[in-house]
C-alpha cells in the first residue's frame, strides 16, 4: 500500500517540483505509540470567561507530564514553539464573545509545530437559553472546520461540545483529541453528556479486563481493530466468514485472542458470538460490527440481489445481531458498542447507493439506539465511526487516478491508516469515555466529501 | 500412579481436502499441518501456550520431514516449549496419534495435548533409484580422485529413473484397490450398493456443510473452504456411467466414484483432560473410551487387506460390554465403498463370526441412519494420516448434540492388514 506520490513530493526534487506547482506535500502523521508521551508540549490553554473546562485540561497535561504555556500578553508576543492550543469556549454569551478564540487561538496558528491539535471545547447549542447563545455555540462548529482546513503539517483541529453537567466527562475526548491516536481525526465534532466515566486504571492499558468482539476481523480495518484493542489490554474475539478462516486465524493468534468463524448474516451469528464469549471468556463488554462489503453499480442498474446483499451484510446483519448482543445476558452493563459507517454513508457516492443506503442506515441505527431506554439504563455507549479513504486491499484496487484523488481530497492531503480508524473505535470502547454515545466520529482526514 | 481418567476431546480442525495436483498442489506436509495447527490455535485462544504434546505423522513423507511434527510446533503460534513426536501407521495414523496422546492423558502424564496427521499425494517424496543411491553413496565414501572417478563409473542411464512412490503392498504388489476388489467379490457387494453409499456420503457431507456443521471443524486454506472432492449433485445415474477400474475392468463394481480419489489435507483434533479444559474455558464434547487395533495375515492367511476392523470390534466390544447396536453413531472410514460394506457384512455372517471372530453369535446388522451420517472419505477425500482427525473432531461434536452418555464407533482400516478402533462417549 506504497503512497507513491507521497514519497516522490517529499523527496529532494519532488519537494522542489511539488513547491512549485503549488501540489500538496503531506506530511507524516504523528502517530499513537504505547508509553509515549500524550504530547510534546507546550499546550496553550485559555478560554472566554472563567473557562470551567480550561482548568479542568490544565489538570489532565499536569498529570500526563505535558508544560501548559499561558496565552502572552498582546503586546509581547512568543516565538516558542506549540503543540497544541485548547480553547475553553463554553462560556460565551453571544457572537461577540467569539473573540476571544480569534485573539487566543488565531496568533497560535503561526506558532504550532507539526501534527499539532487545535482543540476547541464549546457547550452544546441545543441546550443554550436564548438565541444569541445558540447562535454563538453553534458558531465554533464553523470555525473548528475552517481551522481544520487552515491547520499545516498534519495538524488536525476538532470541537468537543459538552452539555449541561457533563463538565466531568470530557477529559477522555479532549485527551483522544491531542493524542495521537487522532491522528486522520480532523473537523469533527464529539457531543459529550451524561454518563458515570471511569479513568483507567493504568493508562496504557484501558482495556485491560474486557472481551471485546470484532466482526470482519481477518483483514483490512478489522484486523487493525483487533491488534489495537488487544495492545489496548482487550481479549479479543476475532470473527469473520469461513472462508475467511486461515487469515482470521493469524489475526487472532497475533493478538492472543480466539478466532470465531460466523457469517454475520446467519440467523444464529449473534447467540453464536454471544455464546462464545461468556463460555469462553467469561462475558462481553465491546462489540465492534465492522465487517462490510460493497457491490458497486450505478443505482440504474442495480439488481435486487446486489441491493439485498449489501443490505445485510451492513445493516440488516447488525440489527438481528443486536438483538442477542444487547439482550440482558449481552454486552455487560457499562460496555460499549461501535459501529462502522462510511463517508459514502454521508455523502453519498455515484455507484454506491446499496452500499450507503447500508452505511446511512448504520448511522440511524446509533441515533435509536443511543436513545433507547433500556440501553441508556445500562450505560451502554453505541457510537459509530465513520472512514474517509483508508489505505486498504480494498481501497488498493480502485483505479489509479480514482485513488490519488480520493487521498487527496481531505485537509491532511492524504489516505488514513487502518490503525487511524481502530484507534478512535478503541477510544469510543474506553469506559473513560462514558459520557459519548449516540456520537458518528468521521476518520476521514476532513474530506471535503459530505463535509 | 494407579488411577486413570478418561482423556477430554475438546475440539478439533482441519483444512478443507484438496484432489491431488489441486489447490495444494504447491503446498508440503509441514505448510498443510501448520496451518491446521494455526488454526485450532485460534480457534482455542492456545497462542503462547506450553502443549503437553504434539503428536502427528503423514504416509507419504519426504526424508527432510524427519522431525516434521515439532518443525511444525517451531513455526506455530504455540509455545516452543511444547515437545512434540510423529508417528506412521499408515492410514490408521491420526487415530493412532489421537489414541497415544489420550493414553498420556489418561496416565496424567500429560494434562493437554494435539493429535493428528497429514498428508500430500501431490508434493509426494521422489526417491532416487537404488543404483543411483548407492553410486552417491559410493562416491560419498571415496577418499581418492581415483576413487571417485572408479564410483563415478559405476551410473548407468537406468539409474536416474526416480522411484516414485505407489499405492501397493509390498509383499503383494497389489495395490490396495485391487485387494480391496478381491474382498468385494467374496462378499458378493454389488455395484448399486457401492454407489448407493457413495451417493450417501456425499449428500449427507454437503448436508452437513448447508448446516454449518464444519464452521467450527474447519479452517480455509489456499482459497478451498469446502472439501473439493464434494460432489453434492452426486446422484445413482451419474455414478453408474464410470467404468470399473479395479477387479475386473469389464464386469468389475469399483469404480473412480465408489473409491476415494488421493488427496492432500491435514487435521488436527484438542485433547485434555477435563480440568485442563476447565482452567482453559474450554468445552469438553467427548471422552475417548477405549481403543482397538488389531492387524490380519493378508499375505499368507485367508483375509482380506482392509478387514482387520472386523476382527478389532468383538474385542472393543466385549472389553466394555457393548453391542454393536448400542452405539448411536458409526464411523467406518470408506477407504472404499466395498470396504464398509464387506465389513459390514462380515458381522452379519454367522459363519465368518463364529469362524473367524469365534463369536457364539453375528454381531448383526447395525442401523443404517447411523452410519457416517455427515458423509465419510468417499466425499471428503482421504489424506491418509488425516482422516483420523476429521473423524474424531466430528464424531465428537455430534455426540455432544446428541447428549451425554451417547456414544460413537470409529472404525479406520490401513495397509499393512491393519485396522483401528476407537469409542467416544459425549461428555
Ligand atoms: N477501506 C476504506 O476506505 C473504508 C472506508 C469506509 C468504510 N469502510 C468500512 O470499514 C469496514 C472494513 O472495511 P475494509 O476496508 O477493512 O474491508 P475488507 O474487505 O478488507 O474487510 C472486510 C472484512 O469483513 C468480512 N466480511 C464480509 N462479509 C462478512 C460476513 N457476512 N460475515 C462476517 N464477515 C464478513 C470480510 O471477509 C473481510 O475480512 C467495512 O464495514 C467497510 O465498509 C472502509
Amino acid at each position: 500500500m506504497g503512497d507513491t506520490y507521497s514519497q516522490i513530493v517529499n523527496s529532494g526534487l519532488g519537494k522542489q517540483v511539488a513547491g512549485t506547482l503549488g501540489l500538496p506535500r503531506p506530511s507524516r502523521l504523528r502517530r499513537y505509540t504505547p508509553g509515549g508521551t500524550l504530547i510534546d508540549g507546550p499546550v496553550l490553554v485559555g478560554g472566554h470567561g472563567d473557562a470551567p473546562l480550561a482548568a479542568r485540561v490544565r489538570t489532565l497535561l499536569g498529570e500526563r507530564g505535558v508544560a501548559v504555556a499561558e496565552a502572552p500578553a498582546a503586546d509581547a508576543p512568543s516565538e516558542e514553539t506549540l503543540s497544541a492550543v485548547v480553547a475553553d469556549l463554553s462560556q460565551v454569551q453571544s457572537p461577540e464573545d467569539l473573540e476571544s478564540l480569534r485573539a487566543l487561538v488565531g496568533p497560535a496558528l503561526k506558532r504550532l509545530g507539526p501534527s499539532s491539535r487545535v482543540v476547541i471545547i464549546g457547550a452544546a447549542p441545543e441546550q443554550a437559553t436564548g438565541a444569541a447563545q445558540r447562535a454563538a455555540r453553534r458558531a465554533l462548529k464553523g470555525i473548528t472546520r475552517s481551522i481544520g482546513k487552515e491547520m499545516r503539517a498534519g495538524g488536525t483541529a476538532n470541537l468537543v461540545l459538552v452539555a449541561d453537567g457533563a463538565i466531568d466527562n470530557a477529559d477522555a475526548a479532549v485527551e483522544f483529541l491531542l493524542s495521537g491516536r487522532s491522528a486522520y481525526v480532523s473537523g469533527q465534532v464529539v457531543r459529550v453528556g451524561a454518563g458515570h466515566p471511569s479513568p483507567a486504571a493504568d493508562p496504557a492499558r484501558p482495556l485491560a479486563g474486557k472481551v471485546a468482539v470484532v466482526t470482519g476481523a481477518a483483514r483490512g480495518i478489522g484486523a487493525a481493530i483487533a491488534e489495537v484493542l488487544s495492545r489496548d489490554g482487550a481479549t479479543v474475539v476475532c470473527v469473520d466468514i469461513p472462508a475467511a478462516g486461515d487469515a482470521l486465524a493469524g489475526v487472532a493468534n497475533k493478538v492472543g485472542g480466539t478466532a470465531l468463524q460466523a457469517d454475520v448474516t446467519a440467523a444464529d451469528a449473534g447467540s453464536r458470538i454471544l455464546e462464545h464469549c461468556r463460555s469462553r471468556h467469561g462475558g462481553l463488554d465491546i462489540v465492534v460490527h465492522n465487517a462490510g462489503i460493497t457491490r458497486d453499480k450505478l443505482l440504474a442498474n442495480t439488481d435486487a440481489d446486489r441491493w439485498a446483499t449489501v443490505v445485510d451484510v451492513n445493516l440488516g446483519s447488525i440489527l438481528r445481531m443486536n438483538e442477542t448482543l444487547l439482550s440482558d445476558e449481552g454486552i455487560r452493563e457499562g460496555g460499549h458498542m461501535v459501529l462502522v459507517s462510511s463517508i459514502a454513508g454521508i455523502a453519498g457516492n455515484r455507484g454506491q447507493a446499496n452500499y450507503a443506503a447500508s452505511k446511512a442506515g448504520v448511522i440511524g441505527l446509533v441515533d435509536a439506539l443511543a436513545a433507547d431506554e433500556g440501553v441508556c439504563a445500562r450505560g451502554i455507549t453505541v457510537n459509530a465511526v465513520a472512514p474517509g479513504f483508508i489505505e486498504t486491499e480494498m481501497t488498493g484496487k480502485i483505479p489509479l487516478a480514482t485513488r490519488e484523488m480520493g487521498r487527496r481530497v481531505n485537509s491532511l492531503a492524504q489516505g488514513g491508516l487502518p490503525v487511524d480508524v481502530a484507534e478512535t473505535i478503541a477510544w469510543l470502547s474506553q469506559d473513560a469515555n462514558a459520557g459519548v454515545t449516540g456520537n458518528v466520529i468521521r476518520v476521514c482526514g476532513q474530506s471535503l466529501l459530505g463535509a | 500412579m494407579t488411577q486413570t481418567r478418561r482423556a477430554a476431546i475438546i475440539g478439533g480442525n482441519r483444512i478443507p481436502f484438496a484432489r491431488q495436483n489441486g489447490a495444494y498442489a504447491r503446498a508440503s506436509d509441514q505448510d498443510m499441518l501448520t496451518a491446521t495447527l494455526e488454526g485450532l490455535v485460534a480457534r482455542y485462544g492456545l497462542a503462547g501456550e506450553r502443549m503437553g504434546e504434539v503428536v502427528a505423522g503423514a504416509v507419504l513423507k519426504h526424508s527432510r520431514d524427519f522431525n516434521l511434527t515439532r518443525e511444525t510446533v517451531l513455526g506455530s503460534s504455540l509455545s516452543p516449549a511444547t515437545p512434540a513426536y510423529d508417528v506412521q501407521q499408515a492410514c490408521g495414523t491420526g487415530l493412532e496419534a489421537a489414541i497415544l496422546v489420550a493414553n498420556k492423558i489418561a496416565l496424567g502424564q500429560v494434562e493437554s495435548g494435539i493429535a493428528g496427521g497429514v498428508d500430500t499425494a501431490s508434493d509426494a517424496p521422489i526417491a532416487v533409484s537404488e543404483g543411483l543411491r548407492e553410486t552417491l553413496l559410493k562416491l560419498n565414501r571415496a577418499k581418492t580422485p581415483q576413487e571417485r572417478a572408479k564410483a563415478a563409473l559405476g551410473l548407468r542411464p537406468g539409474h536416474l529413473l526416480p522411484a516414485i512412490p505407489q499405492n501397493v503392498e509390498p509383499r503383494t504388489g497389489l495395490s490396495m484397490g485391487e485387494h480391496m476388489a478381491q474382498t468385494a467379490e467374496r462378499w458378493g457387494i454389488t455395484r448399486e450398493a457401492m454407489d448407493e453409499l457413495a451417493v450417501a456420503s456425499h449428500q449427507n457431507l454437503a448436508r452437513a456443510y448447508d448446516e454449518g456443521f464444519f464452521d467450527d471443524l474447519m479452517t480455509s486454506y489456499m482459497g478451498l473452504s469446502k472439501d473439493a472432492n464434494l460432489r453434492p449433485d452426486s446422484s445413482l445415474e451419474k455414478l453408474a456411467k464410470l467404468k470399473p477400474v479395479f477387479g475386473d475392468r469389464e464386469h468389475g463394481t469399483m469404480t473412480a466414484g465408489n473409491s476415494t480419489p488421493l488427496t492432500d489435507g491435514a487435521s488436527l483434533v484438542l485433547l485434555g483432560s477435563d480440568e485442563w479444559a476447565a482452567e482453559h474455558s474450554l468445552p469438553v464434547l467427548a471422552h475417548l473410551v477405549d481403543a482397538e487395533t488389531a492387524a490380519v495375515d493378508y499375505v499368507h492367511g485367508d483375509e482380506g487387506l482392509l478387514m482387520a476392523p472386523a476382527y478389532a470390534l468383538p474385542r472393543v466390544l466385549e472389553r466394555n460390554n457393548m453391542r454393536l447396536q448400542d452405539f448411536d453413531f458409526l464411523e467406518i472410514h470408506e477407504a472404499f465403498a466395498a470396504t464398509v460394506l464387506s465389513t459390514l457384512k462380515a458381522w452379519e455372517d454367522e459363519e465368518f463370526c463364529r469362524e473367524r471372530l469365534g463369536l457364539d453369535q453375528p454381531i448383526g446388522a447395525i442401523d443404517r441412519s447411523r452410519l457416517n451420517v455427515n458423509g465419510s472419505s468417499l466425499a471428503a477425500g482421504h489424506p491418509f494420516a488425516a482422516t483420523g482427525g476429521r473423524i474424531v473432531a466430528s464424531l465428537a461434536k455430534m455426540l455432544h448434540a446428541k447428549g451425554k452418555g451417547s456414544r460413537g464407533l470409529i472404525s479406520i482400516c490401513a495397509a499393512g492388514g491393519q485396522g483401528v478402533m476407537a469409542i467416544l462417549e459425549a461428555a
